[in-house]
């Protein structure tokens, strides 16, 4: 949240003079549409980007939409959308598909996510968890075994666990099982899945045994009711953090998010070119705002190399 | 003739001798429970909606657009008037093209031809068909025929094609209860079958055509499913200008607010909801004082 007051400066300051001006005084004069769609993590972030972005070229219209990351790089790989969201990288049935239709494309990591393994803020018991105790939890053989917490640790309480999580279409359902499962949508299935996050809110912070996993927004929204578990994959206990997930700490749990702008697009459409210098340029301010947890120097340095070799500027 | 007071009051009259067995006051106080029951929850919903909505239902909510930078003061500018493209768009699409084909089945058709038993089942059918398979129809045929699937014609395809059974339907209900007195009269002073129609039956049957439009709309209007699944945009942040354009509409942005970590986005929605049942409950009232007005009992 603390981000937010100087974004709302100066988006107000930028709002006051830009309505009457129109686009005469933003220079660039560029003007269209900017279209992407993809997964629905990175959405807040293309959104902030565009909403910040119109304010200096009030003539483009940055549309987003929420299809999943792989229904996003369905449209994409045909053409539809100028750039895709994403949670993951590429799949290589999906690269087949883009190289098909002759749609070439460049990878940018924009932020970075930490998913986020909460229980309620009323549970005493658990501050840190090993991968492999989360895999006992959560792995496809612990369906109807492992009910109690004393059987994942002889530490905790015998009293009945309440899973939450989110729903196999997810991008964070494939990215947790793959890091703690070992396999992609290898998961136990008698948990609450819901795709609205704010259930998992809901349901864990109700109930001291309950526990639950989503992305790091949520709980930094909802920090006075639920309590996030530290992670340890070996090299001792790691709380999610901005911090931890950027300098890479807190494994496996931290994720890249991406965006997958269309080369074509890029080359024919002189605003989807504009909006792509404008993210990597402004992506600390554009993370920070859209509450997410922005790139080191380095990946931001990277950022900045790449879109700039993408758009030639 | 009795009178339609007379036919309604009979079965009343002959229930009377078994109201008081234990089985039937049994009967009625369950189906009281269930009245209750579904009663109580609507006004949970209402009431959670109207406390949470109430703060951000202003201006702002109709002038500005959705806003990731500063959800205190966003609105829902783009959905709402994406809303009103997409279903004034589908209104042009299926109420000329629902009227025309009820009245073809109802005057014209012959029903003996296999043909028109063969629609007139499957348009049984296809009233109960999931919203979401009229959505995954018009991806497809979008796709077939080179248009974008996330803009307004595509929208309205959809919603056409899942309202247009309704419409058919209660076309055909509104014509058979003109008395056929009114067509052999019609034909007997010389009319053709067309005048005949356009004159006399057509219009005799309007408020109930009228009504069965606006209800099988308003059922439009909430749609989200089909929507989304066109790939119905969730941040939009100008006007749609025409049936190219991308849109948003109020279900699709509530179903994604509601989503959204940011308690802003929660109180957003619900302000929304508000909006969107007053435009429900509008459009029903309107269906209601059409027939009330407009019926005639022959």
């Amino acid at each position: 949240m603390a981000a937010v007051p100087a974004a709302v400066l100066s988006l107000t300051l930028a709002a006051c003079g830009g309505q009457s001006e129109g686009s005469s005084d933003t220079g660039s004069g560029v003007s269209g549409e900017v279209v992407s769609d993809g997964s629905s993590t990175v959405e807040p972030l293309t959104a902030v980007a565009g909403e910040l972005f119109k304010e200096e070229n009030p003539d483009v219209n940055v549309s987003v939409g929420t299809a999943g990351t792989g229904g996003g790089f369905e449209k994409f790989c045909i053409g539809d959308t100028d750039i895709s969201n994403a949670s993951r990288p590429i799949e290589a049935g999906e690269k087949k598909i883009c190289e098909k239709n002759g749609i070439d494309y460049t990878e940018l990591h924009v932020a970075n996510d930490a998913l986020t393994v909460v229980v309620s803020a009323d549970n005493d018991f658990v501050t840190c968890l090993t991968t492999d105790e989360l895999q006992t939890l959560w792995e496809p053989a612990a369906e109807d075994e492992i009910t109690t917490w004393d059987q994942v640790n002889p530490d905790f309480p015998a009293e009945e666990i309440e899973l939450y999580g989110p729903g196999t279409d997810s991008g964070t359902f494939d990215y947790f099982t793959d890091e703690i499962n070992g396999e992609e949508g290898a998961s136990r299935s008698d948990y609450n899945a819901s795709e609205d996050d704010n259930v998992i809110v809901q349901g864990v912070s109700g109930s001291q045994y309950a526990l639950g996993y989503f992305g790091f927004s949520y709980y930094e929204e909802n920090a006075d009711t639920l309590k996030a578990v530290e992670i340890d994959s070996g090299d001792g206990c790691v709380a999610p953090s901005a911090e931890s997930a950027q300098d890479g700490t807190y494994t496996p749990l931290a994720r890249p998010l991406f965006i997958y702008p269309s080369k074509a697009a890029v080359e024919t459409k002189p605003q989807v070119s504009a909006f792509i210098d404008f993210y990597a340029q402004n992506d600390d301010s554009i993370a920070e705002t859209a509450e997410f947890i922005p790139l080191n120097e380095e990946q931001q340095a990277t950022l900045e190399q790449a879109a700039s070799e993408l758009t030639g500027s | 003739m009795a009178s339609i007071g007379a036919v309604a009051t009979a079965p009343l009259r002959a229930r009377k001798a078994g109201e008081n067995s234990p089985a039937s006051i049994g009967f009625l106080v369950t189906l009281w429970v269930a009245v209750a029951v579904a009663m109580i929850c609507l006004l949970t919903l209402l009431v959670t909606a109207f406390v949470d909505g109430y703060p951000r239902l202003d201006g702002a909510l109709f002038t500005r657009y959705s806003s990731r930078v500063i959800p205190e003061t966003a609105g829902a500018r783009a959905a709402i008037l994406g809303s009103m493209w997409v279903i004034g768009t589908t209104a042009l699409l299926a109420i000329p093209l629902g009227i025309a084909a009820g009245v073809y089945l109802e005057e014209f058709a012959d029903e003996q031809r296999w043909y028109n038993r063969l629609i007139e089942v499957n348009l049984q059918n296809l009233a109960a068909v999931p919203a979401i398979v009229y959505g995954m129809l018009t991806a497809g045929f979008a796709l077939a025929i080179g248009l974008e699937r996330r803009v307004v014609l595509a929208g309205a395809i959809a919603l056409s094609l899942l309202i247009l059974p309704v419409i058919i339907i209660t076309t055909r209900e509104a014509l058979r209860a003109v008395p056929a007195e009114i067509r052999q009269g019609s034909l007997a002073l010389g009319a053709t079958p067309l005048q005949t129609v356009w004159r006399q039956t057509l219009p005799s049957a309007l408020p109930g055509v009228a009504t069965g439009t606006i209800l099988a709309l308003s059922r439009a209007l909430g749609e989200a499913a089909p929507l989304l699944l066109l790939g119905g945009l969730v941040f939009v942040s100008y006007d749609p200008n025409g049936l190219m354009s991308g849109f948003t509409t109020l279900p699709i942005q509530i179903f994604s607010w509601t989503g959204q970590p940011q308690e802003e986005f929660q109180e957003l929605a619900s302000a929304a909801i508000i909006v969107l049942l007053g435009l429900l409950l509008l459009m029903n009232a309107l269906a209601i004082i059409i027939r009330n007005r407009y019926q005639r009992h022959w």
